[in-house]
């Protein structure tokens, strides 16, 4: 560094240096890519994939036939039941975790087969569910039943998969925040009269309520864009919106569709994310902390990826 | 830790049932695959104990090992990447202010929170618009991208504790701007760096949906082949591999532990 710079500019020429590669690598890699979606959902399409120059709004209204429509609507109520179900066997889980005093052994059971391969994982799951699969073997052995039961390929072998593959999604968030919950409110909750289950919900979900907002959108969000467990597990009637993006690409080779079907998703993952920021910054504010909404993002985020090496 | 008392009334809890379930859920499918790469018959009927799945597994599956070394050259190369521009960008974004700075920080959040389908998807188009050809290329530019935010927060949060002045003492004491970077910042936030690195490894050599969309005829990573397996034609090799898998799985925890543990209790 020469002497004769101002501080001032000094700071701008390190700046950009350490953090200038790596704002370039997004640009293009992934604002320029995200724009081009966006550009292309209001665009003609290509008659063999690809655009035509001219501004339409035809996508957006081929998203409400009623093919389409209900895909939307499926999706939605897979991922709210999935995501509403994993959030329930995940709270009672990160308490229990939260108590422990083998905690790092029983993050290491949950993160194990959080780790696996998804596919491996998925894999797994048809090899028990299928019509030859495990199940069915084991109950023809004991004679149960004559022929197999057609477990797989339907819709709620997709919920069960789902909730199988990001239930660790919904508990590492979960126990991180009741872990630091004091627990002796919950003695002085039961002391004034409180029942057990009721000093929990009156007193402990309140004070959890970051840690039950991260759960959700880092549950929901990979729910809703789910596409390797419908496509593997689900039948003809378990498509989601997922599907029909990759199927608008290369199959259908309907690009704008599958643009604006992927800003549907983009729009509602970050509704969800600042959501979530609003809800982890109401209780900071409680708590009585002032914290920047980036602060928020990367202590909520933070909280959930530390744990997790997959997406 | 006074917080203990609370359930000392009744150590068998609800909660403690519901998490031992959810372990055993958890595990079952694991286990099942495992039990039947042993298997020496084809289906789910066991027949007798035997190693001929990892016989194939070893020797008579070259483009597994083709599509392995696929795998571990993009792991190896974005991983690389990502940790160099992921470490650099957290010591700028920390110390100083510069034009575009809150634009990366932003921008380096957001890959990690919308779902994979669009990475992927937008990163096809992209591709296709920029007349890019799909390949080894292009699966390593999209590990890198969604490898750098992992870096990046992880070397953020380690620099959060780090005390500036060591770097003006450094300064003051004559070292320039590379003799600081190597002699002083670098040693300190190496157990980041290197987790960090770790981190992109194993989700480098794990991610199926973005690479599904950006490989090209003949860059087919391990997870594509094990799609390709699952979709055409499930051979019992896939549980032996799925055993090992597994097996890398718990040795990667494992070199993890100290971290799961700090995590857990700083966060």
């Amino acid at each position: 560094m020469k002497k004769t710079l101002k501080p001032r500019e000094r700071e701008q020429l390190l700046g950009t240096m350490y953090g200038g590669p790596m704002g370039l690598w997004f640009t293009l890699f992934f604002t320029v890519p995200l724009g081009i979606i966006i550009l292309y959902s209001f665009m003609k399409r290509g008659l063999y994939g690809g655009v035509e120059w001219e501004f339409t709004l035809d996508a957006y209204r081929q998203m409400f036939n009623p093919s389409f429509a209900m895909v939307v609507v499926r999706t939605l109520w897979i991922s709210v039941l999935s995501t509403f179900l994993c959030i329930l066997i995940a709270i009672p889980c990160g308490y229990a975790m939260a108590k422990s005093k083998h905690q790092t052994f029983l993050l290491f059971l949950i993160i194990i087969p959080f780790w696996t391969n998804s596919l491996i994982r998925i894999y797994a799951w048809i090899s028990i569910l299928s019509t030859e699969g495990f199940i069915n073997s084991l109950l023809m052995r004991i004679g149960l039943i004559d022929s197999g039961l057609k477990l797989i390929y339907n819709n709620g072998a997709v919920v069960l998969v789902l909730i199988y593959m990001y239930l660790p999604f919904a508990i590492l968030p979960l126990f991180t925040t009741i872990d630091k919950f004091d627990f002796s409110l919950l003695d002085a909750a039961r002391d004034l009269g409180a029942t057990k289950l009721g000093a929990i919900v009156k007193v402990m979900f309140p004070n959890i309520r970051s840690g039950l907002s991260t759960a959700f959108i880092f549950t929901f969000i990979p729910i809703f864009g789910a596409y390797t467990v419908p496509l593997l597990v689900g039948g003809k009637d378990s498509t989601m919106i997922g599907n029909i993006i990759v199927d608008q690409v290369s199959k259908t080779r309907n690009w704008p569709l599958a643009s604006a079907f992927s800003m549907i998703l983009t729009l509602i993952s970050l509704v969800g994310v600042f959501w979530m920021l609003y809800n982890g910054k109401r209780e900071q504010m409680q708590k009585g902390s002032k914290k920047t909404t980036q602060q928020a993002l990367e202590h909520n985020i933070k909280a959930h990826h530390s744990l997790r090496g997959t997406k | 830790m006074n917080y203990h008392k609370y359930s000392s009334k009744s150590g068998f809890s609800f909660s403690y049932v519901m998490l031992a379930l959810v372990i055993v859920f958890l595990f079952i499918p694991l286990f099942v695959v495992v039990f039947f790469s042993f298997n020496s018959a084809r289906g789910m009927q066991w027949d007798h104990a035997s190693l001929i799945w990892y016989k194939r597994l070893i020797f008579e599956s070259p483009s597994l090992w083709s599509a392995f070394r696929n795998s571990l050259i993009i792991a190896l190369t974005s991983s690389v990447t990502a940790t160099v521009l992921g470490s650099l960008a957290a010591i700028g974004i920390k110390w100083y202010r510069f034009h575009g700075r809150s634009y990366i920080t932003t921008v380096s959040y957001l890959p990690m929170v919308l779902p994979e389908v669009i990475i992927g998807i937008s990163m096809l188009i992209f591709f296709s618009a920029v007349k890019v050809r799909l390949g080894m290329f292009t699966i390593f530019a999209a590990h890198t991208t969604f490898n750098l935010p992992f870096v990046f927060m992880m070397v953020s949060a380690r620099l959060d504790e780090f005390d500036y002045s060591t770097v003006e003492a450094a300064r003051d004491l004559g070292a320039n701007e590379r003799q600081t970077l190597t002699k002083v910042i670098i040693p300190t936030i190496i157990p980041a760096v290197l987790s960090g690195f770790l981190m992109c490894i194993t989700m480098s050599l794990e991610d199926f949906v973005i690479t599904f969309f950006v490989s090209g005829p003949g860059s087919g990573t391990l997870p594509l082949y094990v799609y390709s397996m699952i979709r055409y034609g499930v051979s019992p090799v896939i549980n032996a591999l799925s055993f090992v898998m597994i097996l890398g799985t718990m040795v990667i925890a494992f070199i993890f532990r100290k971290f799961l543990k700090t995590v857990a209790a700083s966060s």
